[in-house]
């Protein structure tokens, strides 16, 4: 299911599988940890991940993004971002207290804006 | 001697405001809907308007709201109101009775003394300057509080009072020196010609044996119309607008008017209405146990009414309601920051100084742009059920909850379907408090959708934050109850038999089921007929929040557990055994910061079961005692 | 010249510190809370990592109180320590003020109450277990589920109640994944048709042959190994537990369930020993355990003159750890008391 949703956006070309750290666009990285110091203390236990409402219903993994956004490897999740449903239990789980929701709301605000070249 | 110069700066200032503000309300007049137009005209001539005056006399003369806050903070708002209002009344009265004519204009009461310097020797005149000047006391000590709530906030019960602007410093310095210039420009004129009472004559007489006081007093005079005048110049750009357009949002408020969804001219009659009192911020829990003092609504409402970047401000705020029940002036502060969270980006400048002065403002919405889509949700599964129960995405966390209700549901022999058992959808609230109404909707819909086709009559919730969004935001054909309610009616009629504990316990009211729906009553009856219910201060209405509150996207966790502690000493001050909570939340928010047991009202109950089974054995044995109870 | 000294706490670094002082011709009271001196080494079965039976160092800590200078008072605790002149009153519970020319702290460690971390359910389900509760079943050779059967899957959770501010409890209680990595292999030992999990956010095998008896659960007793903080549990119809976790290696959430769930439980600083701090003026830090002076080169010292630490007082620690930290605290007192 995954695969089908990457080709949508016009991805025709196969791209590399590697993470090219240099390349990465740490934008949102910025823009999220200015306003959600707390994204910083992330050490991917998954515990977020594992309680998801949006989780039983569809591809959203927290961890994985958090992981994505601070490698900049941005465009797997462009998608994903949008099907948070605000809930905020992957908060009440988070051993190390992110605060994910927050993160997830800024995530999804700053790949509008970065859709629309002003970040 | 009909004119004096001095006289000006007192007469421009008040012309001014006087047109300034009926023409402004006019505006806002006209900015209103049509219903509410309606609302407001039948108000007038309806028992609104006795309500109106009523409220007027007791909220923005006597200030009975903030005596309930704090008598001393009581008396000083009341002494320069009331005190300021009589002072010109009875001047009034004083120089239409007293003076050369019957009919005139108010510089010749204001600055009565000045034109009528013997006035007042002997007689009536003279118990009548008694008064005048036991007004001008009474203001002054009232005076003398607000310079020490300036500098000792705590003096007068407020934790912390508000931060000014400049502008807001200039109006409160001219304010300041109005009546100590009237009583020093009064008391020389009584100086120099041996007349006044026992303030204005003795002091008049004091100064008079150090300086020439006939020639300084014009000094004053001057300080005297000028304060004033600046005081009415700057009225409607500084906090004191509140005095007259406090009495208009009286009169708007008691026809039935409400502030809706969007930005509204209501709604800027309310931001109008704020006298940054800071009664809001002293009775915030972000500002005495967590230290953030800059988001309270006096700040939002500053912030809207100069123009400034609110986007910091509005998303850092527990929604708990605390301010809105408190605020003197009655403006709906949690709808106010409602219709702000669900703004969308906007070019935000700073209104510059004079536009503020702007008779009509363009009241720009914008709507925020989606985010966030659902698309991806299918339809839920079809089951049948008499009863729906739905636990939440916050219940899942104390599962201690989920099988107390289902103990329950076997115990009175319901027939319903775990809705949410496979962790379901959420409810749609968490989205709507961060102003995305249209997103949530899409939630609601894939709900509603479960729900009508269940057939159920009835949807029982534990959670607080769920029970209020189902009633409010959903369409629903089923009676909606929570858990509380639920259970409540169970022991009514029978149905469930707890028997009596004697423990201590104390109940916590939940900001969504207390103030955000007024449910009080349920949880109570309940907690007295199980156990030993212990009364807490603040409660109901005035209920301390846990700080879990999902209201507030950005609080960090350090912040909540302050809060969270905070508040749970309060609850645990008479060492109960247990603080009883009606919202997975605050259960979740409460057990990490608290020593004592936090349990849910569920639980509760299910302790006080006499037909208990030891509790690590099945329950499938029980199904012929529930045959019994009604169905 | 023989000096009276107090220690507070009767379990392996109590023990070890009254032996060794004694050893010295000090004279030496043990008070001890409980009904009889030991301290939690008692309930386990066998110890990491060489899986050694527990019983062999109960006897050798059994035979250590065997001493003519040893006196131990049971059931009592330590209330107060106060300066009297150059010595130390220590006020006990049953208030009696014992006079002693210095003071070992030794009060060790409480168990993470489980019930705390809610979503796991520990005291709602029957199957929900926690890693000494499970060590019982070792001794008692009864690993069965609650209902009497014989469970075909067992899981461990790492991290309860530890590297989790929810509980305010920040720092990593050490033992944990090294004790679950042994339990594990205990439970394939004992009941070969049984699949284990681990549920872990790091493997922490910090000490000597504890990364080995991690490669020997994978490669001998076939023991899976999942790295993902578990949300939560609930149980199932047939008394079951399942489990949410996400399954970080693979990406993606994974759903299971175990008939019985073991909550390795962390380290707290003990209750009795916070209360004794607070009342004497004992430093704690920011992980509630003691404070000590120094933490590389004085972690048996106090900032009380004549008080020292030996033990799960100041930090998590192992058994091995633990002893050589008694013996280091004697080195401390025995130092201070030549010089009174």
């Amino acid at each position: 299911m995954s695969q089908g949703e990457a080709n949508r956006f016009g991805f025709t070309i196969n791209k590399s599988r590697l993470i090219n750290y240099d390349k990465g666009d740490q934008r949102v990285r910025n823009y999220i940890t200015e306003r959600e110091p707390s994204f910083r203390l992330c050490f991917s236990c998954g515990s977020c991940t594992a309680t998801c409402t949006a989780g039983s219903h569809t591809t959203i993994n927290l961890r994985r993004i958090n992981v994505l956004i601070r490698r900049g490897d941005l465009d797997p999740i462009r998608d994903e971002v949008t099907r948070c449903m605000l809930c905020g239990k992957c908060y009440l789980t988070c051993p190390r207290g992110v605060n994910t929701r927050n993160v997830l709301a800024l995530a999804a605000e700053a790949m509008k804006m970065r859709e629309r070249n002003e970040l | 001697m009909n004119f004096e110069p001095f006289v000006i700066p007192f007469n421009l200032g008040l012309y001014f405001i006087l047109i300034y503000t009926v023409v402004r309300c006019i505006m806002w007049f006209q900015g209103l809907s049509r219903a509410d137009k309606l609302r407001l005209q039948r108000g007038f001539f309806g028992r609104p308007f006795m309500q109106s005056i009523k409220e007027i006399l007791s909220e923005s003369l006597l200030h009975r709201r903030i005596f309930k806050v704090n008598p001393v903070l009581g008396y000083m708002h009341m002494s320069l109101a009331f005190g300021w209002f009589l002072l010109i009344l009875f001047g009034t009265i004083e120089a239409d009775y007293f003076g050369a004519h019957h009919l005139n204009p108010p510089s010749r009461a204001i600055f009565f003394r000045y034109f009528n310097p013997e006035h007042g020797a002997y007689g009536f005149a003279h118990i009548y300057g008694f008064w005048m000047d036991f007004l001008l006391a009474f203001i002054l000590s009232g005076l003398l509080l607000a310079m020490s709530k300036r500098f000792r906030p705590r003096t007068m019960g407020m934790k912390k009072t508000t931060k000014h602007t400049i502008v807001d410093r200039i109006a409160l310095t001219s304010l300041w020196l109005i009546f100590p210039s009237r009583l020093m420009a009064e008391s020389l004129t009584c100086g120099a010609n041996g007349s006044g009472s026992f303030l204005t004559g003795n002091l008049g007489a004091l100064l008079a044996s150090v300086m020439p006081a006939g020639e300084v007093a014009p000094l004053f005079w001057w300080l005297y119309s000028l304060s004033l005048g600046t005081f009415f110049v700057l009225l409607p750009v500084s906090r004191y607008f509140h005095i007259p357009v406090e009495m208009f949002l009286i009169f708007l408020r008691n026809s039935g008017i409400k502030s809706g969804d969007k930005a509204s001219s209501f709604t800027e009659v309310e931001l109008n209405a704020c006298s940054s009192c800071g009664v809001c911020i002293s009775t915030c829990q972000m500002s005495y146990a967590a230290g953030i003092n800059n988001i309270q609504s006096a700040y939002l409402i500053k912030g809207l009414r100069t123009g400034k970047d609110v986007s910091d401000i509005t998303m850092n705020c527990l929604m708990c309601g605390r301010c809105e029940e408190k605020c003197p002036v009655g403006i709906e502060l949690g709808p106010l920051r409602m219709i702000q969270r669900r703004e969308g980006k906007r070019i935000n400048e700073e209104i510059p100084f004079l536009s503020q002065y702007s008779l009509k403002r363009n009241i720009v919405s914008t709507e925020k742009e989606p985010t966030h889509s659902y698309k991806y949700l299918a339809p839920g599964k079809e089951v049948k059920a008499d009863v729906l129960f739905f636990a939440g995405c916050m219940t899942h966390l104390t599962p201690s909850i989920i099988v107390a209700m289902k103990k329950i549901f076997e115990e009175a022999g319901v027939n319903y379907h775990f809705m949410d058992a496979d962790g379901g959808v959420c409810c749609g609230r968490p989205l709507m408090l961060a102003g995305r109404d249209r997103e949530a909707r899409e939630l609601i819909n894939h709900n509603s959708e479960i729900i009508w086709k269940s057939g159920a009559k009835m949807l029982v919730t534990s959670c607080p934050i769920c029970y209020k969004v189902f009633r409010e935001s959903y369409y629903l054909d089923v009676e909606v109850l929570h858990h509380t309610q639920f259970i409540d009616m169970l022991i009514d009629e029978g149905a469930l038999r707890p028997g009596f504990m004697h423990e201590k316990v104390v109940y916590h009211d939940p900001c969504e089921l207390g103030r955000g729906s007024g449910v009080y009553d349920e949880p109570r009856n309940i907690i007295g007929y199980v156990a030993d219910l212990q009364q807490t201060v603040e409660d109901r209405s005035e209920a301390l929040c846990c700080g879990g509150s999902i209201g507030n996207l950005s609080l960090s966790s350090e912040k909540r557990s302050l809060i969270a502690k905070d508040a749970i000493s309060v609850l645990t001050k008479n060492n109960p055994s247990a603080v009883i909570t009606a919202c997975p939340l605050c259960k979740k928010t409460f057990s990490n910061a608290s020593e004592t047991k936090v349990m849910d009202i569920a639980e509760l109950v299910v302790k006080a079961l006499p037909s208990k089974t030891p509790k690590k054995v099945f329950i499938r044995q029980k199904k012929s005692a529930a045959e019994t109870v009604k169905n | 010249m023989t000096k009276h000294v107090v220690i507070a706490g009767g379990g392996v670094a109590g023990i070890e510190a009254a032996g060794a002082l004694a050893d010295l011709g000090q004279t030496v009271t043990i008070i001890e809370k409980e009904t009889a001196a030991g301290g939690h080494v008692k309930r386990w079965h066998a110890l990491f990592p060489d899986r050694r039976p527990a019983e062999e160092v109960k006897k050798y800590l059994s035979h250590r109180l065997k001493n003519k200078n040893i006196t131990v008072i049971n059931n009592t605790s330590v209330n107060r320590i106060r300066h009297h002149g150059h010595s130390l009153t220590v006020e006990t519970s049953a208030g009696d003020n014992i006079n002693a020319d210095a003071v070992i702290v030794a009060t060790g460690f409480d168990l993470f109450d489980a019930a705390r971390k809610e979503e796991y359910g520990y005291g709602i389900y029957n199957n929900v277990i926690t890693a000494p509760e499970l060590e019982d079943m070792f001794n008692n050779d009864a690993l069965v589920t609650r209902d009497g059967r014989k469970p075909s899957r067992i899981g461990f959770v790492h991290c309860v109640g530890s590297r989790d501010e929810k509980v305010c409890n920040h720092y990593c209680s050490k033992v944990c994944c090294v004790t679950a990595v042994k339990q594990a292999i205990e439970v394939r030992e004992k009941l070969p048709d049984c699949e284990v999990f681990c549920f872990y956010m790091d493997m922490r095998m910090f000490g000597p042959y504890y990364e080995e008896l991690y490669r020997e659960a994978q490669e001998v007793h076939n023991i899976n190994f999942i790295r993902g903080k578990v949300s939560e549990a609930s149980n199932t119809i047939n008394g079951r537990i399942a489990v949410k976790v996400e399954d970080t290696l693979a990406g993606r959430p994974l759903k299971m369930e175990l008939d019985v769930l073991v909550l390795m439980t962390g380290m707290e600083m003990s209750r009795s020993g916070a209360r004794l701090a607070e009342t004497s003026g004992l430093t704690t830090g920011k992980n509630r355990f003691l404070s000590v002076t120094d933490n590389h080169i004085h972690s048996n010292r106090s900032n009380m003159h004549g008080v020292f630490y030996a033990g799960a007082c100041t930090a998590p620690m192992n058994i091995t750890d633990t002893i050589s930290h008694a013996r280091a605290a004697v080195m401390e007192t025995v130092n201070y008391l030549s010089k009174l």
